[in-house]
């Protein structure tokens, strides 16, 4: 297990090193001037120039390289041109809203997903397994951000029960929790709909296994041999659905949290991207690269943990 | 049962449910689009910083009054030297930023020598420019010397870009301003919201609002949703012109349809072929139907233009008849032009929906006349840096945004390039005049100049919607500059 994880370590620091070079070069080729972004058109051709001076855009570009991954391996993540304060704090800032809510979005869809694969994957073929995935179906088919604005319209507009959007801080938890309660449930619908399908037909595999026909055979019930010899089976697929769903969570929250106006990651890299504030584009975008590999390398630990023989195998 | 689920969602359907106004209220929560990116008016171009600061936190010498007008603010007199070239500003006494230290002479002498110093990074220097020496002759007293007379130097020391910082607390303005204003800065949680506080010490009359919290909304959508389920008061430039109707007729609600300071036009590169010519932009002009584009893109919300001026300005002339729409006339110039076999032409899109929508709608009424246009949508960034400096492009649609920029014509190396030694003259001969009335008959051949060599297509007035509740009063309707002053601003009794 032990020489697995180092493996797979190695694996993960190469390829950062590939992401931060690509990052920086796909962020600095893009057209567009930060300094100029900020000016506007009714600046003088010297304030931009002095402007990009005290921003140290007027460096070439491979000392700003250097300087930049110097800083990411000592932890400095650069300070925002546009904001002018540190990215790690704007990104702490951000996490308190991102991360809770794509662990509240994980949950949900985890808690809704689960007994609907089982119950589809024991009664395969019936009536109540067509339901199911009729509306997985439908789940899959729904954009997350139509399905937030009919929530708004109801929940928050017609019902009054939420606010249409915002985030009040955690000084007030209950309000915090209030406040991101929607967008999770919109994130965790298409979500769940997605691991139920995944559930399911893992589950359906793994009934056609010997195994199981031995442990029907012993005597016990279709739904004891499911829950005590199918699940854990079928759940290699299911993680790496919740991996990569966790990774989306996190990252790929950005509508969602326009349509909530919430002060999350997403909307961090939106405006940073539209600024032209390079240093934060660059960062968050490599901070996400990084948590994306290692949600990655935490779920490849999780398989060979599920699964003995892969922590031989590779 | 079935009476008991269904009850909560009738009661929604008739829109029940809404709580009477409370007592008097002291707070507000406003809406803008765009957050601020930092917090220093007099280093970026962002109108979002004024939108939540100017007339707020921070103050001029002077300032826009709701009208347009220039009245004084921190200066509380002025006076002017025979020539012109001398202002001498006797300033309000006793008045304090909010971090408790004075405002003097000196801090004017700060302010401006900062902006318009060597390396200073005011997006807005050029306004500075003809200022030879500022000098503090006592604590209430300044002398500025300009190099020439200048009849728009009030008009200067106005904006946002020109307002009254100290040596104290300049470090960390971006993200802490200081200023003298009626409302101080209070917190600012990045990517949610600005809280402002009434300030006690405040020089003038105290606003009836104790705390106001600037909220910041892009999404169309989610603008709607945020004013329907009161979780904002007012929503300044309100983003989703099409649900304006719903507000107008909904007794909880008030519109304020004002008029902003952004002529929307469509750009002509007058350097390039064939728009070089002045017979084939006269003829684009002509293929212009204004309403068609006012009504499709903005749905209704516009006041056509036919020049480069704004037309709640006492001195706008309507010119729209010179480039009104006929195609037939524009085919028939074109001929003239020698270009009967048509044409094909980029056309670079900034993303707001006036130009997103606008263009659309703008490349359909060119095809009517021959002209073939091949769109490109770009980002802000791109389109200052392809369209704005480097000039690659044939047409643009973008709105201008700053108060009286019509000067912006006398620049040959601006972005459409117009190129007229007349215009530049006349404008020379604008600034050096203070009288008003000069100025005025000035203004208005300068307007008529540029509509005349049909420089670019004047399209309209990009209107300034702003969405509140009922109750609240003292809001500005029209946007001389971008701003949203809060000190008059009450809940009605």
């Amino acid at each position: 297990m032990l020489s697995y994880a180092l493996r797979r370590l190695v694996s993960l620091a190469l390829s950062l090193a590939v992401a931060s070079l690509v990052v920086f070069l796909v962020v600095e080729v893009a057209p567009g001037d930060p300094a100029r972004y900020m000016l506007g058109t009714g600046a003088q051709e010297d304030t931009v120039a002095a402007l990009r001076a005290e921003l140290g855009l007027d460096r070439p570009r491979v000392e700003r390289y250097l300087a930049w991954v110097g800083g990411l391996l000592t932890g400095d993540l650069g300070t925002s041109y546009t904001y002018r304060t540190p990215v790690a704090q704007m990104v702490a800032d951000r996490l308190w809203v991102s991360l809770p809510l794509a662990l509240f979005a994980l949950a949900l869809s985890t808690l809704l997903a689960f007994p609907a694969g089982l119950y589809a994957a024991a009664r395969r073929g019936r009536a109540g397994d067509v339901a199911v995935m009729g509306a997985t179906q439908l789940g899959i088919a729904v954009p997350n951000f139509w399905f937030a604005m009919l929530l708004v319209l109801l929940f928050a507009i017609n019902l009054g029960w939420f606010g249409a959007g915002g985030f009040p801080g955690w000084s007030d938890p209950l309000a915090a929790i209030k406040a991101l309660t929607l967008p999770a449930v919109a994130l965790a619908l298409p979500q769940a709909a997605i691991l139920a399908r995944v559930l399911r037909s893992a589950l359906i595999d793994v009934l056609g296994e010997d195994f199981i026909r031995t442990a029907r055979a012993k005597g016990l019930t279709r739904f004891q041999a499911l829950w005590r010899h199918g699940v854990r089976n079928a759940l290699i697929p299911v993680l790496t659905i919740v991996g990569l769903q966790f990774s989306f969570l996190l990252a790929g929250a950005i509508i969602i949290e326009q349509v909530f106006f919430l002060p999350g990651l997403g909307r961090l890299i939106f405006q940073a991207i539209s600024a032209r504030d390079l240093i934060v584009v660059e960062s968050v975008v490599m901070l996400l690269v990084f948590a994306v590999i290692l949600v990655t390398f935490l779920t490849d630990l999780a398989y060979a943990w599920v699964d003995p023989r892969l922590r031989r195998r590779r | 049962m079935t009476t008991r689920i269904l009850a909560p969602f009738a009661l929604a359907v008739l829109g029940l449910g809404a709580a009477p106004a409370a007592a008097q209220q002291s707070d507000l929560t406003l809406a803008i689009q765009l957050e601020p990116p930092h917090l220093d008016p007099t280093s970026a171009a962002a109108g979002a910083i004024d939108s939540v600061l100017y007339a707020n936190v921070f103050e001029g010498l002077t300032r826009f009054a709701a009208d347009g007008s220039i009245e004084p603010a921190l200066a509380e007199s002025w006076e002017i030297s025979e020539d012109g070239t001398t202002y001498t500003f006797t300033l309000r006494d006793g008045v304090t930023f909010h971090d408790g230290s004075a405002f003097d002479a000196e801090d004017v002498v700060f302010t401006l020598d900062r902006a318009r110093g060597e390396d200073s990074v005011n997006a807005q220097k050029a306004l500075f420019e003809g200022i030879e020496s500022v000098t503090a002759t006592d604590p209430t007293t300044v002398e500025i010397t300009l190099a020439e007379p200048d009849g728009a130097f009030l008009f200067n020391l106005a904006w946002g870009d020109a307002v009254m910082v100290a040596p104290e607390s300049i470090e960390d303005i971006k993200t802490a301003p200081v200023g003298t204003g009626p409302f101080a800065f209070e917190r600012w949680v990045q990517g949610d919201r600005v809280d402002l506080v009434r300030n006690d010490a405040y020089w003038g009359e105290s606003p009836a609002l104790e705390t106001a919290s600037f909220r910041f909304i892009s999404d169309p959508t989610a603008a709607f949703a945020a004013m329907m389920a009161g979780d904002i008061d007012v929503f300044s430039n309100f983003p989703a012109p099409e649900n304006l109707p719903q507000f107008e007729s909904d007794p909880r609600f008030q519109v304020l349809m004002g008029s902003s300071e952004g002529e929307t036009i469509l750009a002509m590169n007058n350097a390039r072929a064939p728009l070089d010519d002045a017979l084939v932009r006269q003829a684009i002009a002509h293929a212009i139907d204004r309403q068609a584009i006012i009504d499709g893109a903005m749905y209704g919300a516009g006041t056509p233009i036919g020049t480069h001026f704004a037309p709640h300005h006492p001195d706008y002339v309507d010119l729209t008849e010179l480039s009104a729409h006929d195609p037939e006339k524009a085919r028939r110039l074109l001929a003239e032009a020698g270009e009967e076999e048509g044409m094909s032409l980029t056309l670079k899109l900034p993303p707001p929906p006036y130009a997103r929508r606008g263009g659309e709608i703008l490349a359909a009424q060119l095809r009517e006349v021959g002209i073939e246009t091949e769109i490109v949508n770009l980002e802000w960034a791109q389109w200052l840096e392809e369209v704005f400096r480097a000039g690659e492009f044939d047409l643009t649609i973008v709105s201008h945004t700053e108060p009286m920029d019509i000067g912006i014509y006398a620049r040959p190396d601006y972005y459409f390039a117009y190129d007229s030694l007349a215009f530049q003259e006349l404008m020379a001969e604008l600034s050096a005049t203070t009288e008003p009335e000069a100025r005025s008959s000035l203004l208005k051949d300068a307007q008529r100049m540029i509509a005349e060599d049909y420089v670019n297509g004047f399209l309209f007035q990009l209107a300034w919607p702003t969405v509140a509740d009922a109750g609240i009063e003292g809001l500005w309707r029209n946007q001389p500059t971008q701003a949203n002053p809060l000190a008059d601003v009450r809940w009605r009794e």
